[in-house]
């Protein structure tokens, strides 16, 4: 079976409007950047977002809500981008905040066939409202459910054209859990090589989660916060 | 009055030796500069980083190696990267010995507010719904009153809540706190500060026990 296809425009064949995508990153580290600009690019609209962030005005996520594409975001932190703020503000946006574990496991549990669980991160907050909470040894949790997408986009550093996958660093974060829970998982890499060439000890997600892969072009790799030290 | 670098300092001194700790966005970042010398501290990044090292210099650099506040770091002997759902099942499962966090507003019953004001800011709670709804030990750092002078120390929230009676310790500007089960009980006071302006500066419940210490910076 081949996976690998040529390019992110080739990749988000299939994605149509209305559909709810999951998308890697943890601010602008390790997002997908190849298919979000082929996303905007292809003008596809009201999508359902499921990532921590949503990028910032001119970069990541924010590409998408600037061109008006983004129905809904579930996120858990959306503070980067005055045109987010604009637009929740204004309605044209509906978003759900989430704390980030329960984000992170919703996603896990959506890979591992795990319909649902009980957290205790929400509980007595906006979060938990209309969810049903239950006291296990004396502490009261909220049930969360599994997502449902209809595609995972995920960045990966290594990858090979099995669709094994190996993250670097921090640029790992969602993005492996969102590989798992995907209907079809999408790829992008900056080093594709052959079956053989990854080292089976070291790799983060297994092939069998990926549906296509490719390597990706012109990583620009924005820094949010560039702190040096002295 | 303490600066936000004396907060700091004044928490680190809550460090031991081998724990775990996360710290929140603010002056929590700034505890890391004030660690013992010779004590074993390992912080932990919710983004998927045990072993949080220094900022970087410009050869170290590296997009792909950031905190949770999305600052360039980097790592140290024995540092650890993972996704997120391990990073907050350490959270979840109390493996975190100290969770520092900033806060909007904290009620005499150790509730706490930091993630939205209604109709003004909406920037979500990112990690600190999990950490306040699991850690053992929360302290919080944050000034004593808001840029209206308005208390932050509350009888009750006006913010919408983060976590319930989850904080045990605050340090402020002003004081340091412990919340207990009758409220706010103070226990030092930064130089040059009365108990009569702790007093007056806190709109939820305050216990003074005996004489006050000064705060050691």
């Amino acid at each position: 079976m081949n996976k690998v296809v040529q390019n992110a425009e080739e990749a988000i064949i299939g994605i149509r409007s209305g559909m709810t995508l999951m998308l890697g990153g943890f601010g602008l580290c390790g997002i997908p950047e190849n298919t979000i600009g082929a996303l905007v690019a292809s003008g596809v609209k009201d999508l359902t977002c499921i990532s921590n962030n949503a990028g910032v005005d001119d970069f990541g996520i924010g590409l998408l809500l600037k061109g008006k594409q983004v129905k809904k975001m579930i996120s858990s932190y959306v503070g980067e981008n005055a045109e987010f703020e604009r637009q929740l503000l204004s309605g044209e946006l509906e978003v759900e905040l989430l704390p980030q574990g329960t984000l992170a496991e919703r996603c896990r549990a959506a890979g591992a066939g795990i319909p649902a669980f009980f957290t205790p991160a929400g509980y007595g907050t906006e979060v938990a409202y209309g969810k049903e909470v239950r006291i296990f040894d004396g502490k009261n949790y909220i049930l969360e459910h599994a997502f449902k997408s209809d595609y995972a986009i995920v960045k990966a550093w290594k990858g090979d054209t099995d669709g094994n996958l190996i993250f670097k660093a921090t640029a790992r974060n969602f993005n492996p859990l969102m590989a798992m829970a995907g209907k079809v998982t999408i790829a992008e890499v900056e080093e594709l090589v052959q079956p053989g060439e990854l080292d089976p000890n070291s790799i983060h997600t297994p092939s069998i989660f990926v549906n296509k892969i490719f390597q990706g072009v012109n990583y620009e790799k924005r820094i949010e916060q560039r702190t040096i030290s002295a | 009055m303490l600066t936000k670098e004396q907060i700091a300092k004044r928490i680190a001194q809550e460090l031991k030796d081998g724990y775990y700790v996360n710290l929140g966005i603010g002056i929590p970042t700034l505890v890391a500069n004030y660690v013992p010398e010779g004590m074993d501290v390992t912080l932990q990044s919710e983004n998927g980083l045990l072993g949080m090292g220094p900022f970087p210099t410009e050869e170290e650099l590296d997009a792909d190696l950031i905190n949770a506040g999305k600052q360039t770091v980097t790592t140290l002997p024995g540092s650890v990267f993972f996704d997120s759902a391990t990073s907050f099942a350490m959270i979840r499962s109390g493996r975190v010995d100290l969770t520092v966090l900033g806060a909007m507003e904290v009620n005499d019953k150790g509730d706490i507010a930091n993630w939205k004001i209604p109709g003004k800011m909406v920037k979500g709670m990112g990690g600190a719904m999990d950490l306040v709804a699991s850690a053992q030990n929360i302290i919080v750092a944050m000034q004593h009153t808001n840029r209206d002078g308005e208390s932050k120390l509350l009888k009750e929230l006006s913010l919408p809540v983060t976590g319930l009676g989850c904080v045990k310790k605050i340090v402020t500007n002003l004081c340091v706190m412990d919340v207990t089960a009758s409220g706010f009980e103070l226990k030092e006071l930064a130089p040059g500060v009365s108990i009569e302006d702790v007093k007056a500066a806190t709109e939820g419940k305050l216990i003074v026990n005996g004489k006050i210490p000064e705060i050691e910076v």
